[in-house]
């Protein structure tokens, strides 16, 4: 039965898994994602899932054998975060380029050094030409719908590609959140049978994996990999649909709040989108037109969809969680502007860091950075096109 | 031979034409010396056939009947490990006369 329950992110993870129970759930625990990993097991050991729990010796030989095992024809899921995802960076690729419907759910948090274990976009973004689908959620009710949802894109025929669920490191992963977690039986409908492509266990087709291309054939191969993520558009846009339908709670590309007559507009993922919206809030009662578009996929990214969203403000400021040393900006920022570029009339553009090793991001800061692109917005002109966040200079 | 375009390869690298190595001649760069096959000492106690790296071993009727040099690269593996006092697989110079029988 539907019922409303009080779970942290990792909790609202671990409910999906249950509910869903793969076949293969392969995992070794990292803070902040040790607590999905805890619960499964335990999980396990009351004989609420069925499937195979593996406890291997790091994340790499986590991302190993869901590799294994998703060839081997199961449905497999993972997860990890930070130093565990790096980790898992080899065999990141090859899960991607194996076509394998994998999903893991990434607990955001920053990279050594130094060391720190809040949270922070730097280990997914750091992961974002591997191949992976990304799904990025604000709260622990966006956590436990894109996890369901993960697994019908990964495993859609026309996409076959591995897809994370990101969410906060502690703001997400370790904070009681009432949420609505749906009906078991429902859940594994939505989900539905999976069907492997080729399963190595099918030993009347006999079949090489993964086998060695020179120059002769990889390229070819990496192109054809491609389709997997370009497919995925329609997809996850039908499964939004789909999930909202049955649930009542519908998912897109991303989400748009008090957009309608704004001027002004904030681009932020995650957990910094719910304060983002309570600035918001603040700001519309004082009469300004500023609003949020709150991107939910960063890949594939939605260049064209978010640009059309974007090309008719005055202003924008796309803040990010993570840094890119040495490029021109944040991978957020980089990617809206250059969606953008196409456009004759486009609005101004600055790109903020924010929260690097979970430091706060609060209203007065939104607030701030709103008062910032009105002054852009009047002036036309962009002084400090890269800056940051509560950070002491 | 015609190599496929991107949109005709198979999801995700996998090859169903499962044993196409046999297409890949791998005996066409030998190491400059090359195994001989002398029938007379074999046990076929199996241990080249089992140890050769390439499958270069000729088997026939459940017995081990010399070289196939089409895959063979030289290595030397199935001598080092033939177990008899007087060796059943020797190294020879490339150039050398093969003993007849004893492969192509």
């Amino acid at each position: 039965m539907s019922a409303l329950k009080t779970l942290n992110g990792n909790q609202s993870i671990a409910e999906a898994v249950r509910q869903i129970d793969p076949d293969v759930l392969a995992a070794y625990p990292i803070t902040p994602s040790t607590a999905i990993v805890e619960t499964i097991a335990k999980f396990k050991a009351d004989g609420m899932i069925t499937g195979e729990f593996v406890c291997p010796e790091s994340e790499h030989s986590a991302m190993s054998v869901c590799i294994g095992a998703a060839s081997a024809g199961g449905r497999v899921m993972t997860a990890t975060a930070s130093q565990g995802l790096a980790l898992m960076w080899e065999m990141l690729y090859i899960a991607a380029g194996l076509r394998l419907p994998i999903v893991a759910a990434i607990v955001n948090r920053s990279m050594s050094a130094p060391i720190n274990i809040h949270g922070d976009h730097s280990d997914t973004m750091g992961a974002r030409d591997s191949g992976w689908i990304q799904i990025y959620s604000e709260n622990c009710q966006e956590a436990y719908d894109n996890f369901i949802q993960a697994f019908r894109i990964a495993e859609h025929l026309d996409v076959r590609t591995p897809v994370l669920v990101g969410l906060d490191g502690f703001i997400i992963s370790h904070s009681m959140e009432v949420i609505q977690v749906e009906d078991d039986d429902e859940v594994k409908k939505f989900v539905g049978e999976y069907m492997p492509l080729y399963p190595l266990l099918d030993t009347s087709n006999k079949m090489t994996v993964g086998p060695i291309d020179f120059t002769d054939y990889y390229f070819e191969h990496k192109r054809s990999q491609l389709e997997g993520i370009e497919n995925s558009p329609p997809v996850i846009e039908a499964v939004g649909k789909e999930f909202g339908q049955k649930f009542g709670r519908e998912y897109g590309f991303f989400e748009e709040y008090r957009m309608d007559d704004a001027e002004l507009c904030i681009v932020v993922m995650s957990s910094a989108a719910g304060t983002c919206k309570d600035a918001i809030d603040e700001l519309r009662s004082e009469g300004k037109k500023v609003g949020l578009l709150k991107p939910r996929v960063f890949r594939p990214f939605p260049h064209k969809k978010i640009a059309e969203a974007l090309k008719e403000m005055k202003a924008v400021a796309v803040l990010d969680r993570c840094s890119s040393p040495g490029a021109f900006g944040a991978p957020l920022f980089t990617e809206i502007r250059s969606g953008l570029y196409d456009y004759a009339e486009r609005p101004r553009i600055v790109n903020y860091v924010y929260g690097l090793g979970g430091r706060d991001i609060k209203v007065e800061h939104f607030k701030e950075v709103a008062s910032k692109l009105e002054k852009i917005a009047e002036t036309g002109t962009v002084e400090e096109i890269y800056s940051y966040i509560n950070l002491r200079e | 031979m015609r190599k496929e375009t991107w949109k005709e390869l198979t999801i995700g690298t996998i090859n169903l034409d499962a044993g196409n190595s046999v297409k890949n001649l791998t005996g066409t760069w030998r190491s400059g010396k090359k195994p001989q096959f002398i029938e007379e000492h074999c046990i076929q106690c199996f241990f080249c056939w089992l140890y050769c790296p390439h499958f270069a071993i000729l088997v026939e009727d459940g017995e081990v009947k010399g070289i196939n040099y089409d895959y063979c690269t030289g290595c030397g593996m199935c001598s080092v490990e033939c177990p008899t006092k007087e060796k059943a697989i020797v190294m020879v110079e490339e150039e050398a006369e093969l003993a007849e029988g004893s492969g192509k």
